[in-house]
């Protein structure tokens, strides 16, 4: 046997730091004692509780809404924007665009969702718009910074792509929207879709913003998974942590995979 | 007889380099008309300026005598086909075909039927469900092809389409779109900067260098009588020596041949410049004199290169000039090689007189 060099070594330690937090909670969650930190054995018993537990079924499905719909809004409007930067040329205001989608990329959640509290709140006193905030200010805030990921991968796939694909549709006498929905948005769509999938994650994970931005009925999961932490650790919540690892995992890595085959589709030559 | 196509006086910059400057240029209805060039010269350029795909900074572009200059490349009944093909690669060859046609509103049995004929037309009826990806070059030109033949454009567009093509296929498809084209009635305008190509092709050559559109001509009138010494060098090989118009009328000097020739053609007064140029294949070479009143120099072969059916030899003057011959092989021919001495003789009616 080959012994392991120094690269494979480090590569294992690396992913064990990552990982193995990880397969603790996911371990644990299938422990039948009461106390967190002692394994009495093998069981469903906390994956039962979640279900019966309506606080958490209800978490669940409000952060399930706010993901989808933060995750469509954030697609479409991420993809406006790539197509924009990518197909547009220099237009006024290009900077000034690209420096408010990046911001969030960029800017501590905190103040982010600080600044976006601040201002549903003013929009509340003066035009009572969005009264006492609830899901929607969640979703709006998702989308606005989802929306600068999906941006950034679909320009890149944009750029990566011939021009004249699309120039040949409007030759052959596609009009502009023909030739994006018929001709761009098919080519492009690995890559709309790895940027919805990063979204819906992006949001499903979200604590710090949609705490700022939420109402009072409107709790996330990982609003509850916080609050209940704080009360003591309860191996529901690693059950319910566990759901979330690998929820997350699947999709980050259906992502993966789509935005490497968006970026492999090349067109024929 | 109304052209198809009439670019009148079209400029294109793209910063501060001017792709296209000035360019006057009529596609006659049903010809094949060659654009032909150095690289960067603009022939993609004015391409995409007829397709609409740029906009000109000055000019005017007419297609059938309508005004098209601000036209959307939607709009306009021309068709281009792209150096990369440019296929649809999410969609099989019959639906890359039938797109076009749909855009026009054609549907239903009319719509398979043209598809059909336009894969038929150029032998692709077989690969009709095959995604881009798994034709070979040659398919996916015809593919191409057929999408751009399928809309039945006034004109068809053609940027380098054997490019990407191996030797033997581009001679095949040559004759090939040819024989559709004069079938179907399209003018085409062929972008190449390949000179033969252009002479098989084109009923018409516009030769073109840094923009500007130098001569147009039947691809005969071009090689025989080229406007200037640019056309000429681009065209066809060809010898071209500096020269001063002779004290005695109708007389030239050429210095580098040390030789003083009587051209049967009008002349600038005495002292002004000009060029001379002379065709290679119009040089006799043999190694003994020639006979009277035929133009005549020696000197000695540099360099002999065999090509088959011909045989180019680089002949050094005694004036350090180097002059290029092409002798036909053949039964009887003489060969020479490398430090013979030999005389080279051609009529003087073979010379061309070129602007300075
Ligand atoms: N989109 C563009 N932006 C900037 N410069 C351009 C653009 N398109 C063409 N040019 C420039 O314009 C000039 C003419 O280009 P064009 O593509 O028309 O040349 P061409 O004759 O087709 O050359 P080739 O035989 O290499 O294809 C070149 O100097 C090129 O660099
Ligand atoms: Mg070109």
């Amino acid at each position: 046997m080959r012994r392991p060099s120094g690269t494979t070594i480090a590569l294992i330690a690396g992913l064990a730091f990552l990982y193995v937090p990880l397969a603790v909670v996911i371990g644990y969650s299938f422990n039948a004692s009461k106390l967190v930190t002692v394994w009495t054995g093998f069981s469903f018993t906390w994956y039962g509780a979640l279900l019966a537990d309506e606080q958490i079924l209800n978490a669940a499905r409000n952060s399930l809404i706010v993901a989808f719909t933060s995750a469509t809004l954030a697609a479409v409007l991420g993809t406006m924007a790539g197509y924009a930067f990518a197909r547009f040329g220099r237009f006024r205001g290009r900077n000034l665009l690209a420096g408010s989608i990046a911001a969030p990329l960029v800017m501590p959640d905190v103040m982010t969702g600080l600044s976006l509290l601040l201002l549903f709140v003013a929009l509340e006193q003066t035009f009572a718009w969005l009264p006492g905030r609830g899901l929607i200010t969640i979703i709006i805030a998702h989308a606005g910074f989802a929306m600068a990921y999906v941006t950034v991968i679909v320009r890149a796939r944009l750029i990566g792509m011939e021009r004249d694909i699309e120039e040949a549709a409007a030759d052959l006498g596609a009009k502009p929207m023909t030739v994006f929905f018929g001709i761009t948005l098919p080519m492009i769509r690995p890559a709309v879709m790895a940027g919805w999938l990063l979204s819906f994650v992006l949001s499903l994970d979200d604590l710090v913003i949609a705490s700022f931005v939420s109402g009072p009925q409107s709790t996330t999961l990982p609003m509850v998974v916080f609050s209940s932490i704080r009360l003591g650790v309860s191996p529901k919540i690693n059950a319910l942590a566990a759901i979330l690892i690998i929820v997350t995992l699947v999709l980050l890595a259906l992502a993966a995979w789509m935005s490497r085959g968006a970026l492999r589709m090349r067109p024929a030559k | 007889m109304q052209p198809v196509i009439a670019v009148e006086s079209v400029s294109k910059s793209f910063g501060a380099v001017t792709a296209v400057n000035g360019v006057t240029l009529d596609v006659r209805p049903n010809e094949c008309l060659a654009l032909l060039g150095p690289s960067g010269c603009g022939k993609t350029t004015l391409l995409r300026l007829i397709a609409g795909l740029e906009a000109a900074d000055r000019g005017r572009i007419l297609i059938d005598g309508a005004d098209m200059t601000h036209a959307a490349p939607y709009a306009r009944p021309v068709n281009m086909m792209f150096q990369s093909y440019a296929l649809f690669p999410h969609m099989s060859v019959a639906d890359n075909v039938a797109f076009g046609l749909k855009q026009d509103g054609v549907k239903g049995d009319a719509l398979k039927a043209r598809v059909q004929d336009a894969l038929a037309a150029v032998e692709m009826e077989a690969l009709a469900q095959r995604m881009p990806a798994q034709l070979s070059g040659g398919q996916k030109q015809r593919a191409a092809l057929a999408r751009c033949l399928a809309k039945r454009p006034r004109a068809l567009l053609l940027d380098e389409p054997m490019a990407a093509l191996d030797k033997h296929l581009r001679e095949r498809t040559q004759f090939e779109l040819m024989a559709l084209r004069k079938r179907l009635g399209i003018a085409f305008v062929v972008v190449t900067h390949d000179q033969s190509e252009a002479m098989a092709m084109a009923d018409r050559v516009a030769v073109m260098d840094a923009g500007h559109v130098l001569q147009v001509a039947a691809p005969r009138e071009m090689y025989e009588r080229p406007a200037s010494r640019r056309v000429a060098q681009f065209f066809g090989d060809i010898n071209v020596w500096s020269a001063v118009v002779g004290l005695a009328p109708g007389t030239v000097d050429i210095p580098d041949l040390r030789l003083a020739v009587r051209i049967p053609a009008a002349l600038p007064s005495a002292g002004s410049p000009l060029s001379v140029a002379l065709r290679p294949e119009r040089i006799a070479i043999a190694r003994d004199p020639a006979p009277m009143g035929d133009c005549s120099v020696s000197g000695t072969i540099e360099d002999a290169v065999y090509l088959g059916m011909t045989c180019t030899y680089f002949v050094t003057l005694s004036s350090g000039a180097v002059v290029r011959v092409t002798a036909q092989n053949g039964e009887g021919a003489q060969t020479f090689s490398r430090g013979d001495a030999v005389h080279l003789s051609w009529r003087p009616a073979a010379l061309t007189v070129l602007a300075a």
